[in-house]
């Protein structure tokens, strides 16, 4: 039987892999990959609990759509932010952003 | 009643002077000594009006019922203070003295400061000091007389450090101040307890709380700790240090401050807050015996200096110890009437001295000699001012003396009558020791004497003429005379001694012969003499080494406790505080390395804080889960 906590644990577990990628990851585009994967494992708890908690409403689905839209939207501004640090500094590694350094 | 209603107005006057020529007529010589004059002599009708009243009055107005004005000067809750005038005979004798010396020596300043670039300066100053001096004699409170107390020592300080570019001047001046607030601090002290215990700081008020006080013991404490005030500005031993170098000051200044009133302001002091002496005998007997203990001390130093001026201060330190050991066995009277004289005669004997200075250009009795033929008026003026203050019938001193001789024989006190006696002698001794060196006789060196303007001459002949008959005033044999004005708690009317009358003059005129025997007719070899003694000699030419004793205790004790004190500030305190700040700098300087500049870590903490918040929140729920 698969159970609601199946696709919580999967849920965690990619949120997990998420967080690591964007705070451990020395690009940035890889640093937003991983926050797509953050969001896209908070869409997976969304339907998860829709399906098992209440399954004649399709509020989850919704909040769900609305997580997709805010996530590109998101990442397209972030792109820009990338492209234009780029242009200014020659470098995306995050490393390289130091000004606020001791 | 006018002079006593405004006689609040005499210590004004000269305070208008000082303000006006600070700020109007610095510049222009005369007009300064004009308007010091004017003042001086507007203060100086005033006081002569308030004698004539309380004279007029026939005993309305005495020493136990005086009239007293004040207005509030200072009011908070709990304290109120306030400035006033107390007018009694007392007062009014002190402010006549205090105002026919000033004037006379303002008037003596005209010619002998007239080439001097700080005219303007020396009237300001001279007109502030009469304003202090004058303030103190009307006052009717501790805390008024204090304030002007401490404003006097200020105007001795300016006047001392006159020639302010002189190191020794500026020594002087220093020392005279130091030594002043070493005693003031006891004066306070002492007015503090008077304070805490009996609420009010006037005389009156105090007179009448003191009387139903029952603890001698605490007045005795406060009494003597008050008395410290007149041992540094009468200058008593131990704190005589300072009038000898006072020296360096001017001469119209050492007649007027040193000499007539500013070191009267203690034995005044003596006599306004007499009730509080009166209460603790002990006080009395430490005073008495202090007062005699100096003016012996002085006047051994006072034979062998050759500085004329030197030998005047050291003259007026031994007569101030006799005012204060007359008020020391009981009589206010007797220190009172010396006071008077003693004012007249030595402020003349100051001012022919400086008529001496001016001519000879030196202050050493050995520089001069044969001054007689040239400068008649000076030397005679001289002549009788010695005569005066060696005691001799009929001239001032000769009654004021006695008075002292005759309280200290009948009120038992054998010991001080004698030293009162031997100090007669060397009194007569060295001062016309010092007549027969630097008036009469042969010059001693190449000087061009001649007599002074009529400035400086006519004071000398107004003073001369106090001298002479001033002492008339408190004779034996006057009904309504100084013992019936000033007193303490009724009069007392001597009785003529006539064994102590004669044998007074005696000894004085021993000490005359004495001087003229050795100095006069040279009978005897003084340089041979003084090998002889050298050791004694060294010792008082030295004041008794009293000074280097002062200067060695400053040396070893109080600049190292300065040190320790300086070494504890500077290393502890300073290292407290700075430490403090050191401590934060370093706890900053490890945390800076917090601010790594990358997100990611930011982010992180960020994540952490989350997730202990989610288990903090979580906690309460846990159980049901």
């Amino acid at each position: 039987m698969i159970t609601l906590y199946h696709y919580l644990i999967l849920g965690g577990f990619l949120f997990c892999i998420g967080l690591y990628g964007a705070l451990a990851k020395r690009s940035a585009v890889a640093v937003l990959m991983g926050i797509e994967l953050m969001l896209n494992a908070v869409n997976i708890n969304l339907l998860a609990f829709n399906r098992f908690l209440n399954p004649g409403e399709v509020s989850g689905h919704v909040f769900a759509i609305f997580v997709i839209v805010v996530a590109a939207a998101e990442v397209a501004v972030g792109l820009a932010l990338i492209i234009n640090i780029y242009r200014d500094r020659m470098t995306t590694q995050l490393d390289d952003f130091d000004w606020l350094k001791w | 009643m006018f002079w006593i209603d405004n006689a609040w107005l005499i210590p004004i006057f000269p305070a208008i002077a000082f303000v006006l020529i600070v700020f109007v007529t610095k510049k222009v010589k005369m007009l300064s000594a004009l308007t010091a004059l004017a003042a001086m002599a507007t203060s100086l009708i005033f006081s002569i009006g308030v004698l004539f009243t309380i004279l007029g009055s026939h005993g309305e107005i005495n020493m136990n019922v005086p009239i007293e004005y004040s207005v509030p000067w200072l009011t908070i809750p709990g304290v109120h203070i306030t400035a006033g005038v107390l007018i009694d005979p007392l007062t009014a004798v002190m402010l006549c003295v205090v105002t026919i010396v000033a004037f006379l020596v303002q008037l003596y300043s005209v010619g002998y400061m007239a080439d001097d670039p700080g005219f303007s300066r020396f009237f300001a100053y001279l007109s502030l000091f009469t304003f202090s001096m004058l303030g103190l004699v009307v006052a009717n409170n501790y805390f008024q007389m204090f304030f002007f107390w401490e404003l006097v020592g200020l105007c001795s300080y300016l006047l001392i450090g006159f020639y302010f570019y002189k190191n020794s001047a500026a020594d002087a001046n220093k020392k005279a101040f130091v030594t002043n607030r070493v005693a003031d601090f006891g004066f306070m002290i002492g007015i503090f307890f008077l304070w805490l215990v009996f609420g009010t700081f006037n005389f009156q008020e105090l007179a009448h709380a003191i009387e139903g006080y029952g603890n001698v013991g605490f007045l005795t404490l406060v009494a003597i700790l008050v008395f410290t005030g007149p041992v540094g500005k009468s200058a008593q031993f131990p704190l005589h240090v300072w009038l000898p170098d006072a020296m360096e000051g001017p001469t119209p200044v050492s007649a007027l401050i040193h000499a007539a009133t500013m070191v009267a302001a203690g034995v005044y002091l003596l006599a306004r807050g007499f009730v509080l002496f009166h209460a603790a005998p002990s006080a009395l007997l430490l005073i008495a015996y202090i007062g005699g203990f100096t003016s012996i001390f002085a006047a051994s130093i006072a034979i062998v200096q050759d500085d004329i001026k030197r030998i005047l201060a050291f003259s007026t330190l031994s007569q101030l110890g006799y005012m204060v050991m007359a008020m020391g066995v009981g009589s206010i009277t007797a220190g009172m009437f010396h006071l008077t004289t003693h004012a007249f005669f030595k402020a003349l004997l100051f001012l022919g001295a400086g008529s001496a200075i001016h001519a000879v250009h030196s202050n050493s009795i050995f520089d001069m000699g044969g001054l007689y033929k040239n400068m008649k008026t000076t030397t005679w003026t001289f002549v009788i001012g010695s005569l005066a203050l060696a005691g001799i019938f009929p001239l001032a001193g000769f009654w004021s003396k006695d008075e002292i001789l005759l309280v200290t024989k009948d009120g038992g006190f054998t010991g001080l009558y004698i030293i009162g006696s031997i100090v007669a002698f060397l009194t007569a001794f060295y001062m016309f020791r010092l007549i027969f060196t630097a008036f009469f006789g042969e010059k001693l060196s190449d000087h061009h004497a001649h007599e002074s303007p009529w400035t400086m001459t006519v004071p000398l002949m107004i003073l001369a003429v106090f001298a002479i008959f001033i002492g008339f005033v408190g004779a034996p044999f006057v009904e309504h005379g100084f013992a019936s004005l000033i007193y303490f708690e009724e009069p007392h009317h001597a009785t003529p001694d006539y064994f102590l009358m004669i044998s007074s003059t005696l000894i004085a005129l021993a000490g005359i012969v004495l001087a003229w025997y050795m100095y006069g007719k040279k009978a005897v070899d003084t340089e041979a003499l003084k090998q002889r003694f050298l050791p004694i000699w060294t010792l008082l030419y030295n004041k008794y080494y009293i000074d280097e004793v002062y200067q060695w205790f400053f040396d070893k004790i109080v600049l190292n406790i300065g040190n320790a004190f300086n070494w504890s500030d500077r290393k502890v305190v300073d290292g407290i505080a700075d430490g403090f700040s050191d401590l934060i700098r370093a706890t900053g300087a490890r945390l800076r390395f917090v601010q790594t500049g990358s997100m990611q870590t930011y982010a992180l903490v960020l994540f952490a804080a989350v997730v202990l918040i989610v288990l903090w929140m979580a906690v309460p729920v846990l159980g049901g889960m």
